[in-house]
């Protein structure tokens, strides 16, 4: 009868300190989980940051306006166009 | 072995009764008192001691949930969300020395003194800056000045400035909608934060989740049917011709043809909607949805329509103008240019008035009013837009035969422009009425058969002619692509009377071998001199025509010479 209880007894501790081990993994799991999240939040915010510059930068407007003044580009006039037909360049 | 030194060890002498009792009776008395203090602890204030502990290890945190962007019909975004820092004091608790507040300043790109003079103001709390950019208010908060708290929130920018502010609108306190697009879709990008319950150690880190007491409800992206670079185009276009006509106001719409999406909707005058402090209402207003005009000869098109497919008139009839007058009642309507007996496709080539009454005449009101009704006009074009309007239709039995003489050239009934743009989708797309849309929506879209196939190419044709030389609009020619469309100048009412201040329009289509677009300009009040709707809105049309086909590379269907103008001299006859 002693023994089967200490036996138990052994199995009791083991499976208390298993608890303890398992609960600390746990957490620390957790807390590297937290970690990533905030992470991703970041990542989401800093996302949205150069989305919003990339529209800044990409807008018309300002496109066209590099176009013009920098690059001194200008429309042709419309006899200056060639209109080439999808046939013609099948052939 | 010695004996044990004879010192007398006296056997342990029994406690006297009564102090024995005294001990045990003290230790007992301390227990009970242990016993008795435990159960109150478990009992009477565990609750209290329950709220403490949890105060210590667990919170309750929220999950911040952001609003959902806007973005073009190809995912070029048009309003964003970012998180920003806002730094705020209780203003005696402040306390800075003046080396710290000469910093802080630094940092805000402000002065001390102005700081200073916001920590002297009335109540308890003080903003010291607004929405920041998170970096600068962490390098603010590095100071270490005592007193000085951030908050979070979220701004919201628009990339696309004044170019696309009436459409999408903004958002107001808390990042809520509060204009436009941004207030009708507020249910579907609004994002509702959510909280949860969690275990923190002594660092501050989380350890455990304890319970999800709200999940986050992130805001949705939201895709428009707009192509910002035609919005760009459309509005670059209208604000030099409202400014070239010194023109009160304007509206430019695009709409696809195939699926009547809205491509592109300008209005002026704008504002920025990234910085609105001291911007009036009026130029919020997305005109073109929200406002209304009296058409004028834009509407002759579906007097036409509706004679044709009545089968009074083909499109060779001839109708003779009586000199350019006809008198109705005590009432007389006038031509702006006389002309001889004219054929029905030269009525509307020339925008003969008294030709469009004579065939309106003709017809019973009801069929008339049921050809404008059912090309939407008295009716929201629902788009989802808030605030927009139905115009005015009147029905049928009201109407006497002067009324009925001046609606068949747009006067007395009133409209909006994209109910005007989307009304000549009937005959850029063989008599269907395509549903206007704001939101992107794929692939064709199914119209309403509204006019048949043969009545509707035959007002696209004669709509071709009014942009040819002998029409009113040759201004309206775009090079490479055949073009059709309809002018309109019309005098304003204001308190009941007409004025000589004009609305001047034009909604047109190309290519017209295969409609893909359809465009309308309107022009309000322009007062530099010219007021026909040919000369002050139709340029406006070739010019976004022009380059939205290109942009869009629609295959041309015309030499890129086909641009005919009359020979210099010449005067085009324009209608009023």
């Amino acid at each position: 009868m002693t023994r089967v209880n200490i036996l138990l007894l052994c199995v009791l501790i083991l499976c208390a300190l298993s608890l303890v081990t398992s609960r600390h993994h746990a957490r620390r799991l957790t807390v590297e989980l937290e970690r990533e999240q905030a992470r991703a939040r970041q990542f989401d915010v800093e996302y949205g940051q150069l989305s919003l510059e990339q529209s800044t930068w990409g807008m018309p407007a300002r496109v066209e306006k590099v176009a013009r003044e920098s690059l001194h580009m200008q429309l042709p006039a419309p006899s200056r166009v060639e209109v080439v037909e999808a046939a013609e360049k099948a052939k | 072995m010695r004996a044990a030194p004879k010192k007398h060890v006296a056997p342990p002498t029994e406690l006297p009764g009564v102090r024995a009792l005294l001990v045990f009776g003290a230790v007992g008395l301390l227990f009970i008192m242990l016993l008795g203090r435990s159960l109150w602890l478990q009992w009477m204030e565990n609750d209290f001691l329950q709220s403490q502990g949890a105060a210590r290890f667990s919170r309750a945190i929220e999950v911040p949930a952001h609003r959902g962007r806007i973005v073009d019909r190809f995912g070029d975004a048009l309003a964003i969300s970012t998180p920003v820092k806002s730094l705020w004091v209780f203003r005696d608790r402040f306390d800075a020395t003046p080396e710290q507040l000469r910093h802080l300043a630094r940092v805000l790109e402000t002065t001390p003194q102005q700081l200073s003079t916001r920590m002297k103001g009335d109540g308890e709390f003080a903003f010291v800056a607004r929405q920041l950019a998170p970096e600068t208010a962490e390098r603010a908060l590095a100071l270490g000045i005592q007193g000085l708290n951030e908050q979070n929130e979220y701004r919201r920018y628009y990339p696309g400035g004044d170019v696309t502010a009436q459409v999408i609108g903004f958002t107001g306190d808390k990042d809520a909608g509060q204009e436009g697009i941004e207030l009708a879709q507020q249910a579907w990008l609004g994002g509702t934060p959510g909280s949860r319950r969690v275990i923190i150690n002594r660092r501050g880190d989380i350890v455990e989740d304890v319970a999800a007491i709200h999940a986050p409800q992130a805001g949705r992206d939201l895709a428009l049917s707009v192509d910002s670079r035609l919005q760009y185009l459309a509005f670059r276009e209208l604000q030099a011709a409202v400014e070239r006509n010194k023109a009160k106001a304007g509206g430019l719409v695009v709409i696809d043809a195939k699926s009547g999406e809205i491509l592109a909707l300008a209005n002026w005058p704008t504002y920025n909607p990234n910085r609105r402090d001291k911007v009036a209402r009026d130029r919020m207003r997305n005109r073109a949805l929200t406002d209304t005009f009296e058409p004028g000869s834009t509407m002759k098109p579906f007097t036409i329509a509706a004679a044709l497919e009545a089968g009074k008139i083909r499109p060779d009839s001839v109708i003779h103008t009586e000199a350019g007058e006809l008198t109705i009642g005590k009432q007389t309507i006038h031509d702006a240019h006389r002309a001889g007996p004219l054929t029905v496709e030269q009525v509307i080539q020339k925008s003969s008035n008294v030709g469009a009454a004579k065939i309106a005449l003709s017809l019973p009101a009801e069929t008339l009013w049921r050809m404008f009704s059912e090309a939407g006009f008295g009716t929201v074009p629902k788009t989802g837009f808030p605030g927009e309007v139905a115009g005015r239709l009147r029905p049928p039995t009201t109407w006497k035969p002067i009324e009925q003489a001046t609606m068949s050239y747009g006067h007395g009934l009133s409209v909006n422009l994209v109910q005007l743009a989307r009304a000549y989708t009937i005959f850029a797309d063989d008599g269907e009425l395509k549903p206007v849309a704001l939101f992107k929506t794929d692939g064709a879209v199914a119209g309403r058969p509204i006019v048949s196939v043969k009545t509707a190419r035959d007002v696209r044709h004669m709509l071709e002619l009014a942009t040819l030389p002998g029409g009113t609009a040759p201004q309206a020619q775009v090079p490479g692509y055949r073009v059709a469309g309809k002018t309109g100048t019309a005098r304003k009412i204001e308190g009941g009377e007409y004025t000589r201040k004009y609305v001047a329009s034009f909604v047109g289509m190309a290519p017209v071998s295969s409609p893909r677009l359809i465009v309308a300009v309107m022009i309000d009040e322009p007062s530099g001199g010219d007021y026909y709707g040919g000369s002050v809105a139709g340029p406006v049309f070739s010019s976004v025509m022009g380059a939205a086909l290109r942009m869009l590379g629609v295959p041309t269907d015309a030499p890129v010479d086909n641009v005919v103008l009359p020979p210099p001299g010449t005067r085009i006859e324009e209608e009023t």
